[in-house]
């Protein structure tokens, strides 16, 4: 009996601890330690707080301008071929790297296990095989790991590439990677970036800031005044995706809507649905949903379906059952993309490098969205579920079968 | 039972808790949504439970409702026709899976900790391989019925998770239950009056396994398509079997309070998400209570008449 009542004291304290840490950590309002933290219920909005918390310590004012003003500029290029165009190119001279063809391309690849860079991966080797002056193209998978890459990009320095193309896994720990590569062979450097200005050219959408600032500004336009927002997110920390968030943020603090939550959801589409379905009924009713990415969004959507309620405003991106849901449910909805197109381009620029022809130093490619009036046109049926719509790969060969899809 | 009494004074708690918070919980709707949230953990405890008591682990689970949910979606990819022939196969997979287990276990006398690890990292490797990290196909709305639906007012899960909960409490009312208990309470003694260890043991681990493609299907129904579908659930189950007061380490405790444990587990979630604290406190509390519950049957194991309840 000694022994039965001693488990239960102790059972009893672990679960009063938890709970009591739960208590006061929302006593206090909104903690600088937890930035991005949630806003609990008992947490008054004082005069211009949104409830959004304070501001990412990845917030770059100036990085966010440049962004805001890209997003809306005219790309220069052929229109019907966004991977080939850029905005507000500053074009350099690349003819002392100027060679006589076949071309031997080499990949470093950060890693290929979301269904992004899948898409993209595929849409890269496709664009590779367009070309017979590339006689070789040898790739390495770093598997998400920064010792792996940096071993891969040493060891593509010995194998007599004319251009090396790196997609690092991380912006700081590549650079002397890439710096190291630079004296040696061309480097082109996308998605990501690196701290040094020595690869050829650097090709990326228009970025982070522009995403998030593309969903908010839609919901603060659909959702009336006062409305309850939610804004669900991966993970913390991570400079592409709070980048996504801090321009929410900015957008949301200038409306009247009450972000009444900020989730972190690790992209799994059940606790997405869990975390929805609690705001749901702790709000009753949630007037619009923010998301950093679309993984999730059709989880969310089938939150309120599942509650029997109207699906509110909402972003997501542009995967194929997010669209898919959109059309069919008739959502009010916007998907702003991050490009899977961006992987033609790679090729595309080393080629022009080859042969002497300018690139840009940073090329800008268009971010464009998916909106209502263009949904149509992006939504092909037959797709994967989690196929991208802006592959820019329609006019590869081997479309849509490559890709998964059904003709 | 009287042993299962704590958790239930704690879940108790941990549910007014929450009604104290949000008043709406308490109204039929509110609470069958969380039941049917938790019935994917409740049903992965109860597996669990079978392999714990009988003095074994199963790391296995999570990985396996992953390639359970990936399996189901490239097979059934959107088509009726399907449904029943590939929900038959995800059982018998998940029976499979645990008969592996229990057999590498038992005759070649691998520990469960390293068998049931190698699975997990082999089951993830694989579900790797062969999507590449994107799932493909789409799972069928009579698949995910089951976890998305319900039957009037009760959603399927729910009813699913009553049989799994009869079902384990006469297991373990049966002689199977009593034979398991003693296997993991000494297993020498228990082969000695006639146990045959490396039977009763390779079915718990089948249990465990056909518990993991149960919680597949209701997940992947609840959820879609995701190759996170399974990822932690294997130390949620296992937190929630020792919150429960089930020994690590085998022959004590009940099913029924392993289940009230991962109620417990998911009420506490849900309290925390209330309390708007981030989901990254989740495998915190998980570990807090793991090495507490497991510290506190280490002190009072010595002093301990050995028991068994159902």
């Amino acid at each position: 009996m000694r022994s039965y009542s001693r488990r239960f004291l102790a059972v009893a304290a672990l679960a009063v601890l938890t709970t009591a840490t739960a208590a006061c950590t929302t006593d206090e309002p909104a903690p600088s330690a937890a930035p991005a933290g949630s806003s609990g219920p008992a947490e008054s909005a004082g005069p211009g707080d949104r409830g959004t918390g304070a501001q990412s310590k990845f917030f770059v004012q100036a990085d966010y301008d440049a962004q805001m003003t890209m997003r809306r500029a005219e790309p220069t290029g052929p229109a019907d071929k966004p991977w080939e165009q850029s905005i507000d190119p500053q074009l350099i001279d690349t003819a002392a790297y100027k060679k006589a063809a076949p071309y031997h391309l080499c990949f470093s690849n950060a890693a290929i296990d979301n269904p992004w860079r899948q898409v993209g991966w595929k849409t890269m080797q496709a664009e590779v095989a367009l070309h017979k002056e590339i006689e070789r193209f040898t790739a390495l998978d770093a598997e998400g790991k920064d010792d792996k890459q940096i071993s891969d990009i040493a060891e593509l320095q010995g194998k007599g590439c004319d251009v090396l193309i790196v997609s690092p896994n991380t912006t700081a720990t590549l650079t002397p990677a890439v710096s190291g590569a630079c004296p040696k062979v061309p480097v082109i450097v996308f998605d990501r970036g690196v701290e040094t200005d020595c690869p050829v050219t650097f090709i990326k959408p228009v970025g982070g800031y522009a995403f998030g600032a593309e969903a908010a500004e839609f919901l603060v336009d659909k959702v009336p005044s006062g409305g309850k927002i939610l804004a669900l997110r991966i993970l913390p920390g991570v400079d592409v995706l709070e980048t996504r968030w801090s321009a929410a943020k900015v957008a949301f603090d200038s409306s009247d809507l009450d972000v009444v939550g900020v989730e972190f959801t690790d992209g799994d589409a059940a606790k997405t649905k869990s975390i929805v379905g609690d705001y749901i009924q702790r709000y009753g009713k949630i007037d619009g949903v923010w998301m950093d990415s679309g993984a999730t969004a059709v989880a969310a959507v089938e939150a309120f379906e599942d509650a029997g309620l109207p699906v509110p405003p909402i972003n997501g991106e542009d995967q194929q059952d997010f669209l898919q849901k959109w059309s069919d449910a008739k959502l009010t909805a916007i998907a702003p993309t991050y490009p899977t197109y961006q992987w033609r381009t790679p090729v595309i620029a080393a080629l022009k490098i080859l042969k002497g022809e300018q690139v840009p130093k940073i090329w800008n490619l268009p971010q464009p969205a998916i909106t209502q009036e263009n949904l149509a046109t992006y939504l092909k049926p037959g797709m994967p579920p989690l196929h991208y719509a802006l592959c820019g790969c329609e006019d590869l060969p081997g479309y849509p079968e490559k890709w998964g899809g059904t003709s | 039972m009287r042993r299962a009494l704590p958790i239930f004074v704690v879940l108790a708690g941990l549910l007014i808790a929450i009604a104290v918070v949000n008043p709406y919980f308490l109204e039929p709707p509110a609470f069958l949504a969380f039941v049917k949230r938790a019935a994917p953990l409740v049903i992965l405890a109860a597996g669990q439970y079978f392999v714990i008591v009988s003095g074994e682990f199963d790391l296995s689970v999570g990985s396996l409702v992953t390639a359970e949910v990936v399996i189901a979606a490239r097979l059934i990819d959107g088509s009726a026709e399907a449904t029943w022939p590939v929900l038959a196969l995800l059982l018998v997979l998940g029976l499979l899976v645990g008969l592996v287990n229990g057999i590498v276990t038992t005759i070649f006398r691998v520990p469960s900790f390293i068998t049931t690890l190698g699975m997990l990292l082999i089951l993830s490797g694989a579900v790797f391989l062969w999507t590449g990290g994107a799932p493909r196909g789409a799972l069928s709305p009579e698949f995910r019925e089951l976890g998305r639906g319900s039957l009037g007012p009760v959603p399927w899960s729910v009813l699913i998770l009553v049989a799994v909960v009869a079902a384990a409490v006469y297991a373990m009312r049966a002689g199977f239950g009593h034979t398991l208990i003693a296997a993991g309470d000494n297993d020498r003694a228990a082969a000695l009056s006639g146990v045959r260890l490396a039977r009763v043991r390779t079915a718990a681990f089948m249990i465990s396994g056909l518990s993991a493609a149960v919680a597949a299907i209701l997940l992947g129904g609840f959820a879609g398509v995701s190759a996170q579908a399974g990822n932690g659930l294997e130390f949620q189950a296992i937190t929630a079997v020792v919150l429960g007061g089930v020994v690590l380490g085998g022959g004590r405790g009940s099913v029924v309070a392993a289940m009230a444990g991962a109620f417990t587990l998911e009420a506490l979630f849900t309290l925390l998400n209330l309390y708007g604290i981030s989901g990254a406190l989740e495998p915190a509390v998980q570990g807090v209570i793991i090495i507490a519950a497991v510290a506190l049957g280490a002190v009072r194991f010595p002093r301990r008449r050995t028991a068994a309840a159902s």
